[in-house]
């Protein structure tokens, strides 16, 4: 299969504060971004591996986002469930450039 | 990249515990197809007695959802039977004639009941006990017909048997053996199950050999081998399991008892592996549940091309899951060839203990009675603990007795959940990290406890050992969480004395080990710097738990759900309206009257929030906050023939007095109108009831998990007085309290003599109220906030959707 790159533009900046995280939607697939405290963009996919939480809506504490649902701890560069739980979570590759947040996908994945 | 296609025949416990074992390791590795015969997800079989004796229902054991096999991208072919596996072209055929493709098949059909092969075992009336359509179908049976016979008296026969007579039926077991549970117990500990459940209702011909069924479409009676004959209308087979080989066997693959596998799971075919009760290894075949789980570890790890220890059998131990009887039996328990046993034999108090000894090591145990010891004994089989030094009869003993606690002495790494292989270290550090507190806590946290629930006693124990050796190491100090060594009382100190007013100041000034705060500190910190400096401070809804944050509670698919306002539970018809138009217009899924008197819509989403608000323009309900709930009331004087008092307003003015401000927990609130107490004021926070003349005011009240009857505080006369100490209260349990505690544990800790000294003193009850008003004068509704700023709906509500081209 054609493995080709897109990059698409999901927000500006100014529209995600620090520790917070945004919800993107491209086709069915659901995107979690999160705005590090260090200023940081990370983008991972917005489903708890252990009952399909929306992490988007998690405590977001340096890299990593707490489950609000039974509160799974993740790291968001590495998509990486953090002992004493096990999983991996999707992760996606994020450009910033002027302020404007870029996801950048593999076609196949849409 | 196109990924390996793995198909599993068999939607049960083992297959799909395995598949779970490789999504842990890979998520990306294959493409996985599953085919079920039964119409249902993966459900925990070993629960069904349960369900039979009332003890849960169907929809309870479900262990996976329809939306975990979506979320995995697993295709589920479910109610499906597979008929037929060719491995020279590697596909797999069902009944109604799908072809599949596979890289890599698991073979987990698990096994069948054993129908005797009696002359009428096919009449109507004849089932198994083996799946949910079984069960419905006795719980069925039950509504109709009184007389049922159950052949078989072990595990599964008698937990049938004792399901059938909750259902109401007349049950009589028939067992061939000469005392029940042979295959677990010896003959003392047989008969005293067997006076036991006689006790209980139950009826037992042993030693009776069943030869036929008898009557014309149905069942109606069965006839033994010695003439008699049993009147029966429903006839359950409880004789044994068999491995289910059948479409191995057809198949080419080598079969013996089960399906015949190596300490990989491989089967004799190439790219084929079997799992759970559908296969034999080394001789053994399996009926539980800790060996297949084992095996689906190891098969995971194979299968995804890890290195993996081999699989090398199981012990296996039992309990009976009967309420009422307390029954343990583990490995080898006879006695003789090479083998002595140590017994004790208390006939008065019913208690039965037999250790099996081989030389210096423990090879099997039966515990009648008292099966305490149970999770101890087992894992000095398992371990092979030589006790060679131990003074034998002291084994026996509870580890209470001999002062030593089993959990103490467990290595890290050992077992504690056999079903979910759940080791003491991880269920530690899930209270250390995680806050655990309860078993349910651990559950949702670790998944012990989760199959077949008989750790719960181990996992209990562990809790109240790890928690009670903090308590005392640091010298009666809980400290906030793991980030920090201070206490709740320190650092609530150090929020006052210097002054810090924002989460990250209080961690970097008191020194937290970590740079950011974990979910448990973050909301902590931010509810007491709020609660000390109400004026200043300026709340971090990022240091807030989701619901708190978005003003909305959410469900488990991401939508959320919307309670508002209704001052003591009293609504008009303009309220009622705007719901029902708001409800049809946004497609609420459910409208639902909740335990507090409000009405709750669910189904929204998150985008649509502030909207809904807007269009209802009521105040937040407040459903989803650590801040009064509701006050709950009953009708009161003005309609009620009994009620002395004005319960709803006296209600109304208390939500209004203290709605909106933080509490360390939710706090929920009632007012009734005279002692009948229609409101529940008796497990409330505050629970207020009229009396003749007054108002008497109950404290620390629980309905939930620590059901908790409240204390009677005080009685006083007007409804000024209620109000006042009201106040004061609410704010001296937001002053006291710790994060997320709730009155019902608070009341206790403080002594409710202590609570009710300051109550009693004009001053400081003053000073309280004070500090409340302070707080309140600041609080302000928070949907019309969001609703009339661009700002907090851009950032905090709105999603972005990227449109897809195809190109």
């Amino acid at each position: 299969m054609d493995k080709t790159l897109s990059r698409v533009k999901v927000f500006t900046m100014n529209e995600l504060p620090r520790d917070f995280g945004k919800t993107v939607r491209i086709g069915s697939l659901e995107i979690a971004v999160f705005h590090l405290i260090n200023g940081e963009i990370r983008a991972i996919e917005n489903r708890c591996p252990h009952k399909g939480g929306v992490l988007v809506e998690g405590i977001v504490s340096g890299q990593y986002v707490f489950c609000p649902m039974h509160d799974w701890k993740i790291d968001v560069s590495t998509g990486k469930v953090q002992e004493p739980d096990s999983g991996c979570v999707k992760t996606f590759q994020v450009e910033v450039e002027n302020d404007d947040v870029y996801i950048v996908l593999s076609n196949d994945i849409v | 990249m196109t990924k390996s296609k793995l198909v599993l025949i068999g939607n049960g416990m083992a297959g799909v515990r395995t598949i779970e074992e490789i999504l842990k390791i890979s998520r990306d590795a294959f493409d996985i197809t599953i085919f079920g015969a039964e119409p249902y997800p993966n459900y925990n079989r070993i629960l069904l007695s349960k369900v039979l004796q009332g003890d849960t229902e169907i929809k309870d054991i479900t262990l996976n959802e329809w939306d975990w096999y979506e979320s995995n991208n697993i295709t589920l072919h479910c109610g499906e039977k597979v008929v037929g596996v060719d491995p020279e072209k590697k596909i797999v055929i069902t009944e109604s004639g799908r072809i599949e493709p596979y890289d890599e098949l698991i073979i987990a059909t698990g096994s069948l009941p054993f129908i005797i092969p009696v002359k009428g075992n096919d009449k109507d009336g004849v089932i198994s006990f083996r799946d949910i359509k079984d069960t419905n179908s006795m719980i069925e049976a039950s509504k109709k017909y009184k007389k049922a016979a159950v052949i078989g008296g072990g595990l599964l026969g008698l937990e049938a048997a004792k399901g059938l007579l909750h259902l109401g039926m007349d049950v009589t077991v028939i067992h061939k053996g000469k005392f029940l549970m042979e295959r677990q117990l010896d003959e003392i500990a047989g008969n005293l199950l067997e006076k036991e459940l006689t006790q209980q209702g139950m009826k037992f011909l042993l030693e009776k050999d069943t030869k036929e069924i008898l009557g014309d479409d149905r069942v109606e009676r069965i006839s033994f081998a010695d003439g008699e004959q049993l009147e029966a209308e429903l006839v359950v087979m409880a004789a044994g399991i068999r491995p289910n080989c059948t479409l191995a066997k057809e198949t080419g693959i080598v079969v013996n008892r089960g399906i015949v596998v190596d300490d990989y799971l491989r089967t004799s075919v190439p790219n084929i592996y079997a799992v759970g009760e559908c296969v034999e290894h080394d001789g053994n075949t399996y009926g539980l549940v800790a060996p297949l789980f084992e095996q689906g570890k190891v098969l995971a790890r194979y299968i995804c091309g890890e290195t993996t220890e081999p699989y090398k059998g199981t012990v296996v131990s039992t309990q009976l899951k009967v309420s009422g009887v307390e029954v343990f039996s583990a490995g080898d328990f006879i006695e003789g060839d090479g083998k002595k046993a140590i017994k004790v034999f208390d006939e008065q108090d019913g208690i039965y203990k037999k250790l099996v000894l081989r030389e210096n090591l423990l090879v099997g145990a039966v515990l009648y009675g008292d099966s305490s010891e149970g999770n101890r004994l087992f894992s000095m089989i398992t371990k092979q603990t030589d006790i060679g030094d131990t003074t034998k009869i002291a084994l026996l003993y509870s580890s209470t007795e001999s002062g030593e606690s089993l959990v103490a002495s467990m290595e890290a790494n050992e077992i504690i959940c056999g079903c979910n292989g759940v080791s003491k270290g991880t269920i530690v550090q899930a209270i250390h990290e995680h806050g655990c507190t309860t078993v349910d806590g651990i559950k949702a946290c670790t998944s012990a406890t989760r199959s077949c629930g008989g750790c719960k006693q181990l996992v209990s124990e562990l809790l109240q050992h790890t928690l009670g050796s903090e308590f005392d190491a640091s010298t009666i100090k809980e400290t906030i969480c793991g980030c920090t060594t201070l206490s709740r009382d320190e650092v609530v100190a150090e929020i006052r004395e210097k002054k810090l007013l924002h989460t990250r100041e209080v961690m970097n000034v008191l020194g937290w080990k970590t740079s950011n705060g974990c979910s448990k500190c973050r909301p902590a910190l931010n509810y007491y710097i709020g609660m000390v400096h109400p004026l200043e401070y300026e709340e971090e809804a990022q240091s807030k738990f989701v619901n708190e944050r978005l003003h909305a509670n959410i469900q488990k698919n991401g939508t959320f759900s919307v309670v508002p306002r209704m001052y003591g539970g009293v609504t008009d018809p303009q309220q009622l309206r705007k719901i029902a138009d708001v409800a049809e217009k946004y497609n609420v899924k459910l409208l639902k009257v909740t335990g507090g008197q409000r009405i709750d819509m669910f189904g929204i989403e998150k985008e649509d929030l502030p909207k809904v608000w807007a269009e209802l323009d009521m105040p937040s309900g407040y459903a989803y906050g650590k801040t009064l709930r509701t006050v709950k009331t009953c009708v009161g004087e003005s309609f009620c023939r009994f009620g002395t008092q004005d319960s709803i307003s006296l209600g109304v003015t208390l939500e209004k007095k203290l709605e909106r401000i933080a509490t360390p927990h939710k706090f929920k609130m009632a007012v009734s109108a005279c002692p009948r107490n229609c409101a529940e004021s008796g497990i409330k926070d505050l629970g207020i009831v009229g009396v003749d003349g007054g108002w008497e005011l109950y404290v620390g009240g629980n309905g939930g998990t620590h059901l908790r009857a409240a204390d009677l505080l005080c009685k006083v006369k007007t409804s000024e007085e209620v109000i006042e100490i009201a106040g004061a209260y609410f704010q001296f349990y937001r002053e006291t309290g710790a994060y997320l505690e709730r009155t019902s544990v608070w009341v206790e800790r403080l002594g409710l003599d202590n609570i009710r000294e300051v109550m009693n003193d004009k001053k400081q009850r003053e000073e309280l109220n004070q500090r409340l008003e302070a707080t309140k004068s600041i609080q302000k509704e928070p949907w019309s906030q969001i609703v009339n700023s661009k700002k907090i709906k851009t950032e905090l509500f709105e999603k972005v959707n990227v449109p897809v081209t195809t190109n």
